[in-house]
């Protein structure tokens, strides 16, 4: 199990938008590089980026919750 | 003054602003906050706080029902709704009045009026404003559009009526671009908006932003002079300065008493801003859309005239008349405000919502600093990245951008990376001591790698210190 920490303080998004899909879903690959999530800081939405790969297992961080800089949003299996 | 209990429905440093201009006129303040600004200064400053709601703007700060119950229930006599949020919404004015709570604006009204920019045009029209070449009102089809811009010249700029501030634009270079964009813009400003109506404007060439101060009393209005506002980045003001040096005396004039006629012509009430963009080469000014609130850039027009254009807005909107006349308006020297967001201009301008450390900051004659930080403040990251605001006042334009760059170098706000370096870099750039630039310059500039030069010049010099990551 691998956790996917928040870069920054803020409010986490599951999907790109309100009317998508969210990123990812139990299950799902993951590849170096692929976005899980956003976060948004001061009006501005950041990437969420997995910087290992694996297999989805799901958000720790529910969808437009606020986050603090290192909390753990999603995690994989490996 | 009939206003004795003024409701502060803001954040940040226009709270602050408000509280202090609100307790020089012995006025009591009520500061409403989200969960995540109880620790903000304003809270600190005021004489009660009321919480209305989670961090989150749309259930606090934009929470119409919300603000308007919590005014009443302080007793409010007054709501002052800064900047950004609720200043420039029709319903939250309404709301207010329904309650018999005073608004510190114009009428609702005016604000929805003039808050559709194609009703703003033809109320500018009408008042014998010259406005942009382009559409006479809302274009009704695409071939309409196509007309409209076969006679005003590509490009052309397709806007949203409901839009503003830089928001819902698209640039369409001919005809073909023109047909392909605007179902497009139509579809964008519907879901955006709430509203898909489109009008058109010539796009004019390297445009200077100049805007006009106003004040008015719902019969009489008098304009502060002017302020050029070019330099932005994303459609964001960064840098801003009273007077427009650009301009001859002859235009000065003409563009401010235009600005005059327009707000009595709507029987303006508060204080308001006109923005107009001036085409340098041929000295041709044109009004573009009015914002119906104060601005984060008002205090440089208080720093040329001495006008506290915050007292001014809540005496005419308690039933005051204007305490002055245009002619006891006089402007004196020129004043810059540089923006201080909690960004690392270094990184893309990555947000940094820090933790203040210790604060040392510039003083001096013809130096002020709005800001709403103490030391221990922990930055929330919720809401937007303004943390400061700081201004110069000097006798000529040249001493302004000395005494600023002297500023910027007293400021030393520890355990934050903000924007300072950028205004450095500006200040020391022979374009913008020159005064040449436009509404497209900054972000060519940044492109270029113009801030990172500057910043390797400076190398060597102490930066503010910083925590390992935000906390």
């Amino acid at each position: 199990m691998a956790d996917i920490q928040s870069p920054l303080p803020g409010t986490f998004y599951h999907r790109p938008s309100p009317e998508d899909a969210p990123y990812k879903v139990a299950g799902d690959a993951v590849a170096v590089g692929d976005t899980i999530g956003l976060v948004e800081v001061m009006k501005t939405f950041i990437e969420v980026n997995a910087e290992i790969a694996g297999t989805f297992a799901g958000y720790q961080t529910e969808n437009e919750a606020a986050v603090t800089a290192g909390q753990v949003l999603a995690t994989l299996d490996q | 003054m009939t206003i004795k209990r003024l409701f502060i429905a803001n954040r940040g440093e226009i709270a602050v602003r408000v509280i202090r201009a609100a307790q020089e006129l012995g006025i009591h303040t009520i500061q409403a906050h989200s969960e995540a600004d109880a620790d903000m200064l304003a809270v600190r400053l005021a004489d009660e706080a009321v919480c209305i709601g989670p961090a989150a703007s749309k259930d606090s700060y934009l929470a119409i029902d919300r603000v308007v119950a919590a005014a009443k229930q302080a007793g409010a006599d007054a709501v002052h709704p800064g900047y950004g949020f609720l200043s420039e919404s029709p319903e939250f004015a309404r709301a207010l009045e329904a309650a018999g709570i005073a608004y510190v604006g114009p009428s609702a009204d005016t604000i929805e009026r003039m808050g559709d920019k194609v009703a703003a045009r033809q109320a500018a029209e009408a008042a014998g404003v010259p406005v942009v070449p382009g559409s006479k009102g809302r274009i009704a089809t695409v071939d309409d559009a196509a007309e409209v811009a076969r006679e005003v010249g590509y490009p052309v700029m397709i806007k949203a009526a409901a839009g503003g501030g830089g928001r819902g634009i698209r640039i369409a270079a001919d005809e073909a671009e023109l047909r392909k964009l605007a179902p497009q813009a139509q579809q964008e400003a519907q879901a955006a908006f709430g509203d898909g109506g489109l009008y058109l404007e010539r796009a004019v060439q390297s445009p200077r932003h100049i805007e006009v101060q106003i004040l008015g009393d719902g019969e009489t209005a008098v304009h502060v002079y002017e302020r050029e506002c070019s330099l932005q980045r994303r459609r964001q003001k960064v840098w801003e300065e009273a007077g427009a040096a650009c301009l001859d005396d002859d235009t000065r004039e003409a563009l401010c008493a235009s600005a005059v006629v327009l707000a009595e012509s709507v029987n303006y009430r508060g204080a308001g801003t006109l923005e107009y963009l001036y085409d340098a080469a041929r000295n041709e000014f044109y009004f573009i859309e009015m914002n119906t609130r104060i601005q984060v850039e008002h205090p440089v027009s208080e720093m040329i005239t001495g006008v506290d254009l915050v007292q001014e807005m809540i005496r005419v909107c308690g039933g005051e008349k204007l305490s002055l006349r245009q002619q006891d308006i006089a402007r004196s020297g020129h004043a810059i405000e540089v923006r201080i967001n909690a960004e690392d201009p270094h990184m893309q301008f990555m947000p940094w919502p820090g933790k203040v450390g210790a604060m040392r900051l510039p003083e001096g004659d013809g130096i002020r600093f709005d800001h709403f930080l103490y030391e221990g403040y922990q930055i929330p990251p919720f809401y937007d990245s303004l943390i400061g605001k700081l201004i110069v006042h000097a006798p000529t334009r040249d001493a302004a951008i000395d005494k600023l760059a002297g500023a910027l170098a007293d400021l030393h706000l520890e355990g934050l990376k903000t924007t300072a370096p950028l205004h450095l870099a500006l200040a020391a750039d022979k374009d913008v001591r020159a005064g040449d630039f436009h509404t497209q310059w900054l972000e060519p500039w940044l492109e270029a790698g113009n801030l990172a030069a500057a910043a390797e010049k400076s190398a060597g010099k102490p930066e503010t210190a910083t925590t390992g990551g935000a906390s």
